[in-house]
C-alpha cells in the first residue's frame, strides 16, 4: 500500500463541491421552518424611546415579532479579557441578543421577525417604527479618547476598554532614549471585512417533546458555541443543546464568534412551539453585524546603533474594537499581538502598551492572522524605516538581527516567557537566513538597481520590499493561554475518536471544524499512514457536538499541529490494543508483536501474521476476546500541545508605480515559508495563495471606511474592495523545511502565514519604490489616489 | 398573483408558478432544490450563482424568473452525468482550483462560457473571464490553473458529459 503521507491527494471533500452537492446552511431544508429577517440600526450611535411592532404583526405570514424586551438570555459573553487573571481593569460591554435601551453602531440588531417565507419577514421589518434618539457618533480611536468625545458606555470612561502593557518599560526606556538611531513613526493598519464567500446563518430548532435545541450554524466552534449558549447566554443545561456546522464556505476567523442570531433563533422556534427558525445573513448584514479585523493605530519608536544592531522597540498601539466587544476582541491586540511583536529578531528590550477602545463601529475580532499580521506590519515597516536611517541594505540589518539557529529555544523579550505561574512558551526552532537567502536569490534581489533603472525608462517606479516574518500558530498549551494570565477562559486542547468497524473501515471523528482546509483529507492520510489502511477505507467526521469528542475548533492555524497529534495519539491507542489482541490471537507476548503498516506479525516468525483488519474484525465480535479486554477498537485521545509552533519564511513583493496616475501593480511575489514538514503539499500551497492574496488585498485595496457619522461607506460588495483575479499575479512559492520539535508530524500550521506575511512586503515594496521621491511612510491601502496624492505632496503640489 | 413559467433546466422540462419578484436564483434554489448555486451577496457582484442561460453565463440574481420564461438554463448540477465530471469539474478537483467550494459552481459556470468562446485562453484571458467571480479562499492561482488545465483537456479531445 502507498504511503499517502506528505504526499499531494486529491482532496476527498472535492466531488461533492464541484457537482453542487455541498451542505451549506442555506442548502438546509426543514420541514415546516419558518424564516426570520432582524431589523438592524440605521443609527451608529442613538437611543431607543420606543418600538412599534404592531403594524409589522398584521403583516401577511407573520408568526411572531421580538424586541429586546422579550428575550430573557444574558449579553453575550466575552472569554478573553485583557490580560486576564494578570488584574487588569477590563470595562466590559457585549451586545445583546437585541439591543434593549441603545444601539452601538450601524447593524446592531433591534428587533426581529418570524414569518412564513424569507420575503414575507423582510417586508415586516420594514413595518417597524422605531423612536430613536440619535446620539453623537465617533468612528476613530484617536478621537474617541480624546477629551469631549462622545461616550459609548457608562462604565468605559474615555471609551477605554482597557489598558495593557508587556515588555520592561525601564529597560526599553532606556534603551530607546539613549539609543544612536532612532526612527519613530505612526502606522495605521485599517480595518478590514473578513469577507467568506458564504455569510453566516443559522437554523435555531427546540425540540418540545425532549425540551432540547439544535442549532445549524456557519461556525468554526461548534463545541464552543454550545458551551457558551448553554452555560453564558441561555442558561440551560450544556446537555440540552446541540451545535452542528454543516459545510462552511469560508470564515478566516469571523465564524469563531458567539453572535446574537444564534440564541435569537432558538428562542424564536421554542416562542413558536418548536417550528425550526431559519436566518441567512444578507452580505449587507455580513458587513454590519460579523466581525472586522485589525484597525491598529500605532507609534513605533525602532532603536539601534549605527551599525546596523537593533537594541529596543517601544510602541503604543490603540485598538479600535467597535461599539461592543465580541467574543475575544480584547485577546487580538494583546497577547497575539504584544507577544511576538519582536518578530524573528533578537531584540533586548521590547515594550508595548495597548490601549482597547470603544467607537461607533462593527466589533472588532480575529480575521486571519489575527494580531500577528499588525505585529509583523509594525516590526517589518520598522526595520526597513530602520535601514533606511543608518544607509544599511534592508536584508544586511535583517541579517544582524535574525535569532541565531544555536540561540533556540528563544524566550522573547516582549513576554512570551513571562506569564505567570511558570507556564512559559519559547521560540522553540528556526533558521531565517536560508529562507531569506532563497527568496532574495529567486526574487532577483541583487539585480534591483538595474530592475528600477528600466522600469524607470517605461514611467514606473519600481519597488521591491520584503517581510521576513515569524508567525506564533498551533495554539496553544492550555496552561498558558487558558489560567495562568493570558485571559483567555478555556483550555485549548484537540481531541480524536477512532472507530474501527468490523468490515475494517475506520471513522475517525474530530473535535477540529474545517472551513476549507481540506482537512477530511489530510486527516485521512494521516490515519492511513498510522493504522497501514488504504485512505479510502477512512472516512473523517466532525462538526457535530452530538457524535464528536469536545474540541476547540479551528482556527489560529491549530488543527495540523494540535488536531493531528490527537489523531495520531488515538491512533496510538488503536494500535496499542490491536497488538495486544494480536499477540493473543498470534500466542505471542505484545512486546513480541511487529507492526508493519496493517500486518502484525511475531518477531522472528513472519509467516504469523494477522492483519489489521482481521484484528478488527475479531476484536468487534469478541467471541474470543481474553479475560479483561474489552470488546471493539474505540479510542479516544486528548491532546494538549506543549508548545505553540513557528512557522517562518520571507515574502518578497515587487511593484511597478505609474509616475503619472500613482496605481500600484503587483508585479511579482516570491515566498519562501517554513511551515515544517506537510502532510499535503498541494493543500499548503492553496493555503499560501489564499493567505497571500489576503495580505497583498490589504495593502493596495481593502479597507473598512466609516463616515464620521458612523455610516458603513463600504458597506456592500460594490464599495469594499475585493480583489479580484485579475489584480494578481502567479505567486512564486519556494520552502526551507525545518520540522516543529512540538509535534510528532514535525508540522507547524500555515493557516494564517500568507496573510501575515505579505501585506508588510507588500507595503515595504510600495514605500521602497516612493523613497527616490524624499517619501518615508504613507499609510494603507495604497491606492491610486492614496499613492498620487504622497506623489503630489512630495513635489510640494497639493496632497 | 404567481405567473406560470416553463423552462428547460438540466435538460428536464419544469413547469413552476412564481411571483413576479422571483429571482432566478430563488427558483433554482427553492423551487427546483438545486441548492448548487449559490447566493454570496446582494448586489451582483460575487458570481457564486452563475449559470448558463441558453449557453451564456448568466449571474442568476440579475433576472427574474420570468424573465427565464422558455430558457434553457444549465446549472451546475447539470455539468456532470453520474461519476462522468465535466473536464472542468476535473480540473478543479485535479489542480485544487477550491478550498471552502462555495464559488465553485459560479466559477465553473463562468469558465464554461469563456471555453465556448475561447479553446486556448491564456492566464490573462482566464483572469479577465472570471472577473466577476469572486473567491476569498484561493487566491485565484489555482482557479486559472484549473481552467488551463480543463481548455488543455477539451482541445485534446475529452468528453463533455451529455447535457452540460
Amino acid at each position: 500500500m502507498t504511503d499517502v503521507l506528505g504526499k499531494s491527494i486529491k482532496r476527498t471533500e472535492d466531488p461533492r463541491f464541484i457537482t453542487g452537492g455541498g451542505r451549506y446552511l442555506d442548502d438546509i431544508k426543514l420541514q415546516s421552518a419558518t424564516h426570520m429577517a432582524i431589523l438592524r440600526s440605521p443609527y451608529a450611535h442613538a437611543n431607543i424611546r420606543s418600538i412599534e411592532t404592531a403594524a409589522a404583526k398584521a403583516m401577511p405570514g407573520v408568526l411572531a415579532v421580538f424586541v429586546g424586551s422579550d428575550i430573557p438570555y444574558n449579553p453575550l459573553p466575552m472569554a478573553w479579557p485583557a490580560g486576564g487573571s494578570a488584574g487588569i481593569q477590563n470595562n466590559i460591554n457585549t451586545p445583546r441578543v437585541l439591543a434593549t435601551d441603545s444601539v452601538k453602531w450601524t447593524g446592531e440588531g433591534v428587533a426581529a421577525v418570524v414569518a412564513e417565507t424569507p420575503e414575507q419577514a423582510f417586508d415586516a421589518i420594514e413595518m417597524i417604527v422605531v423612536d430613536w434618539e440619535p446620539l453623537p457618533a465617533v468612528v476613530d480611536a484617536e478621537k474617541a479618547i480624546a477629551d469631549g468625545a462622545p461616550q459609548l458606555h457608562e462604565n468605559a470612561p474615555n471609551n477605554v476598554v482597557f489598558e495593557w502593557s508587556v515588555g520592561d518599560k525601564a529597560g526599553t526606556d532606556a534603551a530607546v532614549d539613549g539609543a544612536e538611531v532612532v526612527v519613530r513613526q505612526r502606522v495605521v493598519n485599517q480595518r478590514l471585512i473578513p469577507n467568506p464567500m458564504e455569510t453566516r446563518g443559522d437554523i435555531g430548532w427546540y425540540n418540545p417533546g425532549t425540551d432540547e435545541y439544535t442549532i445549524w450554524m456557519s461556525s468554526q466552534t461548534p463545541h464552543i458555541q454550545r458551551l457558551l449558549l448553554a452555560a453564558f447566554v441561555m442558561g440551560i443545561p450544556e446537555h440540552k443543546i446541540r451545535c452542528i456546522s454543516p459545510d462552511v464556505g469560508g470564515a478566516f476567523g469571523s465564524k469563531i464568534f458567539t453572535y446574537a442570531d444564534m440564541p435569537l433563533t432558538l428562542f424564536a422556534s421554542k416562542a413558536l412551539g418548536g417550528r425550526p427558525v431559519k436566518w441567512v445573513e444578507g452580505r449587507r448584514e455580513n458587513y454590519q453585524s460579523t466581525i472586522h479585523g485589525r484597525d491598529h493605530i500605532t507609534y513605533l519608536e525602532i532603536a539601534g546603533t549605527r551599525d546596523g544592531t537593533v537594541t529596543g522597540v517601544r510602541v503604543k498601539t490603540l485598538a479600535n474594537l467597535g461599539g461592543r466587544l465580541s467574543t475575544i476582541g480584547p485577546g487580538i491586540p494583546t497577547t497575539l499581538y504584544a507577544r511576538v511583536l519582536s518578530g524573528c529578531y533578537k531584540i533586548p528590550n521590547v515594550y508595548a502598551e495597548v490601549t482597547g477602545v470603544y467607537t461607533n463601529t462593527t466589533f472588532v475580532d480575529a480575521y486571519r492572522g489575527a494580531g500577528r499580521p499588525e505585529a509583523t506590519y509594525v516590526i517589518e515597516r520598522a526595520m526597513d524605516l530602520f535601514a533606511a536611517e543608518i544607509g544599511m541594505d534592508r536584508a544586511e540589518v535583517r541579517r544582524r538581527n535574525f535569532i541565531q539557529p544555536d540561540q533556540f529555544p528563544y524566550e522573547n523579550p516582549s513576554g512570551l516567557g513571562t506569564a505567570s505561574g511558570g507556564a512559559k512558551i519559547y521560540i522553540d526552532s528556526g533558521n531565517y537566513e536560508p529562507a531569506m537567502d532563497k527568496a532574495l536569490a529567486t526574487a532577483g534581489y541583487d539585480q534591483l538597481d538595474a530592475k528600477k533603472a528600466e522600469a524607470k525608462r517605461r514611467g514606473k517606479l519600481l519597488g521591491l520590499g520584503f517581510s521576513t516574518y515569524l508567525e506564533v500558530c498551533g495554539v496553544a498549551p492550555s496552561k498558558w493561554i487558558g489560567a495562568v494570565g493570558e485571559g483567555w477562559g478555556a483550555a485549548m486542547w484537540e481531541s480524536s475518536n477512532i472507530k474501527v468497524h468490523l468490515t475494517g473501515k475506520v471513522v475517525v471523528t474530530m473535535g477540529t471544524q474545517p472551513q476549507g482546509q481540506g482537512h477530511e483529507t489530510t486527516y485521512a492520510q494521516i490515519i492511513s499512514h498510522e493504522l497501514g489502511v488504504p485512505m479510502e477505507d477512512v472516512i473523517i467526521q466532525h462538526s457535530d457536538t452530538q457524535g464528536t469528542p469536545f474540541g476547540y475548533g479551528s482556527y489560529g492555524s491549530r488543527t495540523s499541529s494540535v488536531g493531528s497529534t490527537a489523531a495520531i495519539k488515538a491512533a496510538d491507542k488503536i494500535k496499542a490494543k490491536a497488538r495486544r489482541y494480536a499477540a493473543h490471537m498470534l500466542e505471542a507476548a505484545p512486546e513480541d508483536i511487529v507492526i508493519d503498516g496493517a500486518n502484525y506479525s511475531v518477531k522472528g516468525s513472519p509467516d504469523k501474521v494477522k492483519t489489521f483488519q482481521e484484528i478488527a474484525f475479531a476484536l468487534d465480535l469478541a467471541f474470543d476476546a481474553p479475560e479483561g479486554m474489552e470488546p471493539y477498537l474505540d479510542e479516544t485521545a486528548y491532546y494538549d500541545t506543549p508548545n505553540c509552533t513557528w512557522p517562518f519564511g520571507t515574502h518578497i513583493a515587487i511593484v511597478e508605480i505609474d509616475e503619472e496616475t500613482g496605481t500600484v501593480d503587483l508585479v511579482r511575489y516570491v515566498a519562501v515559508d517554513d511551515v515544517g514538514n506537510k502532510i499535503n503539499p498541494m493543500i499548503v500551497d492553496g493555503q499560501l495563495h489564499g493567505g497571500i492574496a489576503q495580505g497583498v488585498g490589504q495593502a493596495l485595496w481593502e479597507g473598512a471606511i466609516y463616515s464620521d457619522e458612523g455610516q458603513l461607506l463600504t458597506g456592500s460588495m460594490l464599495d469594499y474592495a475585493l480583489p479580484r483575479a485579475s489584480m494578481f499575479p502567479q505567486f512564486e512559492l519556494g520552502e526551507t523545511v525545518t520540522p516543529s520539535p512540538v509535534n510528532p508530524l514535525g508540522v507547524k500550521g500555515v493557516g494564517e502565514a500568507g496573510a501575515i506575511a505579505s501585506t508588510a512586503a507588500v507595503a515595504n515594496a510600495v514605500m521602497d519604490a516612493l523613497r527616490p521621491l524624499g517619501i518615508r511612510h504613507v499609510d494603507m491601502p495604497f491606492t491610486g489616489q492614496t499613492v498620487w496624492r504622497a506623489m503630489q505632496g512630495s513635489k510640494g503640489g497639493q496632497a | 398573483m404567481a405567473e406560470h413559467i416553463s423552462l428547460m433546466v438540466n435538460g428536464t422540462h419544469r413547469e413552476l408558478d412564481v411571483e413576479p419578484r422571483r429571482l432566478l436564483v430563488q427558483a433554482l434554489r427553492e423551487d427546483l432544490d438545486l441548492t448548487g448555486t449559490h447566493i454570496g451577496c446582494d448586489t451582483s457582484q460575487c458570481g457564486a450563482c452563475t449559470v448558463q442561460v441558453d449557453g451564456k453565463a448568466m449571474k442568476s440574481c440579475t433576472m427574474l424568473a420570468v424573465q427565464a420564461d422558455g430558457a434553457s438554463i444549465t446549472t451546475i448540477e447539470g455539468m456532470a452525468n453520474g461519476d462522468a465530471l465535466h473536464p472542468l469539474q476535473n480540473a478543479f478537483w485535479e489542480k485544487h482550483g477550491l478550498q471552502c467550494g462555495f464559488c465553485t459552481p459560479g466559477m465553473i459556470m463562468t469558465a464554461a462560457d469563456l471555453l465556448s468562446r475561447n479553446p486556448d485562453p491564456s492566464d490573462e484571458d482566464i483572469r479577465h473571464a472570471i472577473e466577476g467571480n469572486l473567491c476569498r479562499c484561493t487566491g485565484y492561482q489555482n482557479i486559472v490553473a484549473a481552467v488551463r488545465a480543463a481548455a488543455g483537456a477539451l482541445r485534446d479531445g475529452a468528453s463533455v458529459p451529455a447535457g452540460a
